[in-house]
């Protein structure tokens, strides 16, 4: 094996409810109604699955709500700031720790 | 897989109850008047540009006004290449709007803006001519990329003439269309939806109006199949074409209310078709000897392309067919 990730097993997504398949069947009916548009717009939705696919660090996900938010009519623009979205939250998640060093620090030192 | 691996396009039409395909009539007589284009378009169909030599004889365009004379088609849609460079699209324009019948003018924009046609614009709006312009996103670097260097910038241009003169004012008479390509191997977004971004973004960053969009599936065909292949994308695509397959697009596919001629008068189901060479079945193929009952009595000519007007939305030249 090359690799651990493939491009070509996103297609074969479905094969994991193969041993689990009531429990698929609700995560894929689930899946779906979240998607679908509500009080956010479709568009609006897969920007912020674009995000979170950065966030989580999931290839496949960034590959498939790469394309999904081109096809939702998302620009290079919109998707970059949604990118940065997820980085400012990842950086300020791990900048807001600096407060635990602090205290920390604090409550060793004289 | 490939397209030709995918199921028959005919096996998933029946598999719908939609097999053979017949037409519901013809109501548009499109005529694509050649292949030489001003611009060389990285999705193009026709594979057209400045540098082909296919043009339609007035001989032929003669032949497609005998037709509508003869008939009670309503509306004529010309189409290329720029349609605009035949030397015999003015005399098809002014002809076919003496016999009262609408027309559509598929304007790559830029043509406008030559030299050559100084007039053009307004010609067409003396002609009561529905414009439906190319024009695959709001921005610059998507439209340049798909349609070529400066495009995006004559586009707007051309834009804001036909403005002036009327086309795309909300009281207006003067049609103004817009078509929308995704420029790249994906599938188009919700009409209604991009054409909200489109009002908007077009108003407010260039103060321009438009009537309506249309979505259009960038077909496997031609230049746009070269990208696919060059690029690594074809068997992806090809997946996503026939995965998407939906049989609520089929009763709203152009094939179903339009008749194609090509530039030497060959009778086709759509210019996909025409692109393809494959010509009508069951009737004479040829303008020359157009007859409506029997073509509108024939079985559609299909093919694996034809996925590309069914996926998603659906996908024909007036938009998403559903």
């Amino acid at each position: 094996m090359a690799g651990y990730y493939h491009q070509e097993d996103l297609q074969r997504f479905a094969e994991v409810g193969k041993h689990a398949p009531e429990l698929w069947d609700k995560f894929s009916a689930w899946y779906g109604s979240v998607f679908a548009e509500g009080a956010l717009t479709e568009r609006e939705k897969c920007l912020i699955a674009l995000a979170v696919a950065h966030a989580v660090q999931c290839p496949y996900c960034i590959d498939a709500y790469t394309t999904a938010s081109l096809e939702k009519g998302s620009n290079l623009e919109q998707m970059s700031e949604a990118v940065h979205v997820a980085a400012a939250i990842r950086g300020g998640a791990s900048l807001i720790h600096g407060l635990q060093m602090r205290n920390a620090a604090a409550k060793v030192s004289m | 897989m490939s397209l030709e691996q995918c199921r028959p396009f005919a096996q998933a039409l029946a598999g719908s109850g939609q097999y053979p395909l017949r037409p519901t009539g013809i109501t548009v007589l499109q005529v694509n008047v050649g292949k030489l284009c001003n611009q060389t378009c990285g999705h193009c169909h026709v594979d057209a540009g400045p540098h082909r030599t296919e043009v339609m004889s007035r001989e032929i365009a003669g032949l497609c006004l005998d037709a509508l004379r003869s008939t009670d088609i309503p509306t004529l849609d010309i189409t290329g290449g720029a349609p605009e460079l035949n030397p015999h699209f003015r005399w098809l324009v002014s002809e076919s709007r003496a016999m009262g019948r609408h027309v559509m003018d598929r304007c790559n924009l830029s043509v406008l803006l030559l030299p050559s046609q100084g007039d053009l614009a307004r010609f067409l709006a003396e002609h009561e001519v529905e414009v439906v312009a190319s024009l695959p996103y709001f921005m610059e670097e998507q439209t340049d990329a798909q349609r070529g260097r400066g495009v995006f910038a004559k586009s707007i241009q051309a834009l804001r003439l036909l403005n002036e003169l009327g086309y795309g004012q909300a009281d207006s008479g003067l049609r103004l269309n817009l078509v929308y390509n995704p420029v790249g191997a994906y599938l188009p977004p919700a009409q209604h939806a991009i054409e909200a971004d489109f009002r908007r973004e077009l108003k407010r960053r260039h103060g321009i109006v438009f009537h309506s969009l249309y979505t259009i599936t960038n077909m496997p065909i031609s230049r746009f199949l070269d990208f696919l292949v060059r690029t690594g994308n074809y068997e992806r695509y090809m997946d996503k074409l026939a995965n998407a397959y939906n049989p609520a697009t089929v009763d709203g596919l152009m094939c179903r209310y339009t008749l194609s001629v090509g530039w030497e008068g060959t009778l086709y189901d759509c210019d996909f078709n025409q692109m393809l060479n494959l010509a009508v079945s069951g009737a004479p193929a040829h303008i020359r000897d157009f007859n409506r009952a029997q073509l509108e009595g024939r079985n559609i000519v299909l093919g694996q392309h034809c996925y590309g007007c069914t996926a998603g939305a659906g996908s024909s030249c007036g938009g998403a067919t559903t």
